[in-house]
């Protein structure tokens, strides 16, 4: 009988061998390998052209002749401080608040459901129920609401059969967010970008809430603490992480948004739209750019007051 | 509300026990108590009285009932049937919050997101008592259990000892008349535990409370307790002072799972010619002799062959067999001329064979 060596599958053959083995031994190489392509796409593709967006909101345009004037001035952000281009900054910083503070009471109880509660089949069914929204295309189903928020609408037709009707009319005779009707007012666009959203709001909760083991929630009951004290001083917290996360989602996606405003809604312009026409019919990018601006300062300003009221340290 | 509820019930309970002292009242009692999910019945019909500041046991293997049994008394879980006393009154349907119970658990469930002082002082905080009080009373209390230079650490940077402490302290602030441990050890290695069984029974004998303590190891059972009681199959098999239990165990399952031990069946005890009936022998009452006969009284002496030698440290573990059934004894490990196979002779006072019940 041949000895057998020390070794199994000596010598390293063949190429595949030999790489397998130089990896083996600096496992850095292969870190670079895998991480390389990606960092290089984020840094140059993804970084590279939000800085250059930066870049383009410093220029400003020429009125006369329409030509971007490439020189470094404040003159486009003095205009974005314009009255006009002040209110559609803030209807969509106000709208994106409204949405984000709705979409998280709505989104707390499904996601505890399913944290705490649901097993097996049902939990698979919730999964399904939270995403198949998201399967289906967003323009369908944007029209699908302005279909449902007609004054023909199954809505209205609903309402008027419940015999709720002079509610309805009394909120769109409200004076901001009212209107001609439901899909023609704020309120329209309102229940359109909630329900868009949603799904991105649950998800990140029950991700938290999923972390928070029962005893944590005994324990606070053991000490004396009313569900309600539980609920406050240890559920919520503990949560915190997971509506911010949530909040990041439903807040910047309304933010930039601009085809449910257009669609759903009345003809005063959202962030996302006055891009849209700076960049397109107007041509004028260094506007567009300095819009683009407003999400991410605001995100960066929300994230910190986030982290400055402990949001993360449960982390 | 809560608060004052929970006071009150504080004060009936302290003038009930001064005014009658020596009426003793159980500080828990358990009058079959059921706990059945569905078909499995994790409790069943299991009746407890555990006295005002003893240090009590529920001892059984894992899924036994004795955490469940635990939970009651916490009231993470209401009974299916029976009665539970806390003091004297019946807490049927109390929630946990109104309970003057706390517990220490197996996980030990610090919040991660306060520090250690805002994890110990939680039980005042949920009272409303002002911030410069609680951080003074969980102080101390981090004191108690010398943790007081950590209490402005996360929970997550403290190791699993000192956690545990935390959790102590934490359940201890509320001054409870009985504390819950849920395999308050179980985390801990060797010598930790060993070290934590001392402060556990110094603690409980300076505070003079209640501690009723769960786990699954005997010999921790038998070291911290008062009282053990022994669970198997949701049911209490035995229940009395770790003497009790070791030296006199009543059935098979306590002789079994406490310590290791020899059970002679009935028929074996015919053909050695020992007293009729189900005995439990414990091995560390077994001597091996060279001499078939004695002349003492109440010694019976058989003949054996070592089937089986288990090097142990501190002692050998022999496996005799007798007549066809095994009997295990241990001798000083010092003891180096026995081998296998060999034909000894096996000794024991039949004053120290335990007649059992099942």
């Amino acid at each position: 009988m041949a000895q057998r060596g020390v070794l199994m599958n000596q010598p390293a053959d063949g190429i595949l061998g030999r790489v397998s083995d130089l990896f083996f031994r600096k496992p850095g190489l292969l870190l670079l390998i895998l991480l390389g392509p990606p960092l290089i796409w984020i840094g140059v593709v993804y970084v590279g052209s939000l800085v250059a967006l930066l870049v383009q909101s410093f220029y400003s345009i020429d009125e006369f002749s329409g030509r971007i004037v490439r020189e470094f001035t404040l003159k486009t952000y003095a205009e974005l401080l314009r009255p006009s281009n002040l209110d559609i900054v803030l209807r969509t910083v106000l709208m994106a608040a409204s949405v984000t503070v709705v979409s998280a009471l709505i989104a707390f109880p499904i996601a505890y459901y399913a944290a705490r509660f649901a097993r097996g089949w049902v939990k698979g069914l919730f999964f399904i129920a939270v995403m198949l929204p998201l399967w289906s295309s967003y323009l369908v189903r944007v029209y699908a609401w302005k279909l449902i928020l007609a004054n023909e609408g199954v809505l209205n037709w609903t309402v008027e059969k419940v015999g709720l009707t002079p509610l309805v009319d009394a909120l769109l005779s409200m004076p901001v967010i009212g209107g001609p009707s439901l899909s023609f007012s704020y309120i329209g666009t309102f229940l359109v970008f909630v329900y868009l959203w949603l799904p991105f709001m649950i998800l990140p909760i029950q991700a938290a809430l999923e972390r928070v083991p029962a005893s944590m929630l005994e324990a606070s009951g053991d000490l004396g603490a009313r569900p309600g004290q539980t609920f406050r001083k240890v559920i919520f917290p503990l949560a915190l992480p997971g509506i911010v996360a949530g909040s990041i989602f439903t807040f910047s996606l309304t933010l930039g948004d601009y085809i449910a405003p257009q669609i759903v809604g009345s003809s005063r312009l959202f962030i996302g739209q006055a891009v849209y026409m700076h960049q397109g019919t107007a041509g004028n990018l260094p506007m567009a750019a300095a819009f683009s601006m407003v999400p991410i300062v605001v995100m960066a300003i929300y994230l910190w007051i986030a982290k400055r009221m402990g949001a993360f340290n449960a982390l | 509300m809560a608060t004052t509820v929970r006071e009150t019930m504080y004060d009936t309970e302290g003038s009930q026990v001064n005014e009658a002292a020596s009426q003793k009242t159980s500080a828990v009692e358990l009058a079959g108590i059921s706990r059945h999910f569905g078909k499995v019945k994790a409790v069943d019909s299991v009746d407890l009285s555990i006295p005002e500041g003893e240090f009590f046991g529920m001892l059984g293997p894992s899924g036994s009932g004795k955490t469940t049994c635990l939970r009651l008394i916490a009231g993470f879980e209401q009974p299916t049937a029976g009665h539970l006393k806390i003091f004297g009154q019946t807490v049927d349907g109390v929630p946990p919050y109104r309970r003057a119970v706390n517990t220490v658990f197996q996980d030990y469930a610090l919040f991660p997101h306060m520090n250690v002082i805002d994890n110990v002082a939680y039980a005042l905080t949920v009272r409303g008592v002002g911030r410069k009080e609680r951080h003074q009373q969980a102080m101390e209390m981090l004191e108690l259990v010398r943790l007081g230079e950590f209490a402005r650490r996360q929970p997550a940077q403290l190791s699993g000892g000192q956690r545990q402490r935390v959790a102590l302290a934490r359940a201890l602030v509320g001054k409870p008349r009985v504390l819950l441990l849920d395999e308050p050890l179980g985390a801990l290695d060797l010598k930790l535990r060993e070290q934590m069984q001392v402060e556990l029974k110094t603690l409980q004998r300076e505070l003079g409370i209640t501690f009723i303590f769960v786990t699954h190891d005997q010999g921790e059972a038998l070291s911290m307790s008062d009282r053990v009681a022994v669970f198997s199959e949701g049911r209490v098999v035995q229940v009395g002072t770790p003497e009790d239990i070791y030296e006199r165990p009543e059935h098979r399952f306590v002789a079994d799972f406490v310590g290791s031990s020899n059970i002679l069946e009935p028929a074996f005890c015919q053909r050695i010619g020992a007293p009729e009936g189900l005995w439990s022998l414990r091995p560390e009452k077994i001597q091996l002799t060279d001499q078939s006969v004695t002349r003492e009284n109440n010694v019976l002496t058989v003949s054996a062959e070592i089937s089986h030698m288990q090097y142990q440290g501190a002692v050998r573990r022999c496996v005799l067999s007798v007549a066809g059934h095994s009997l295990s004894l241990s001798v000083p490990s010092n003891v180096e001329s026995l081998v296998v196979g060999q034909t000894v002779y096996a000794r024991w006072n039949l004053d120290d064979m335990h007649r059992m019940v099942s």
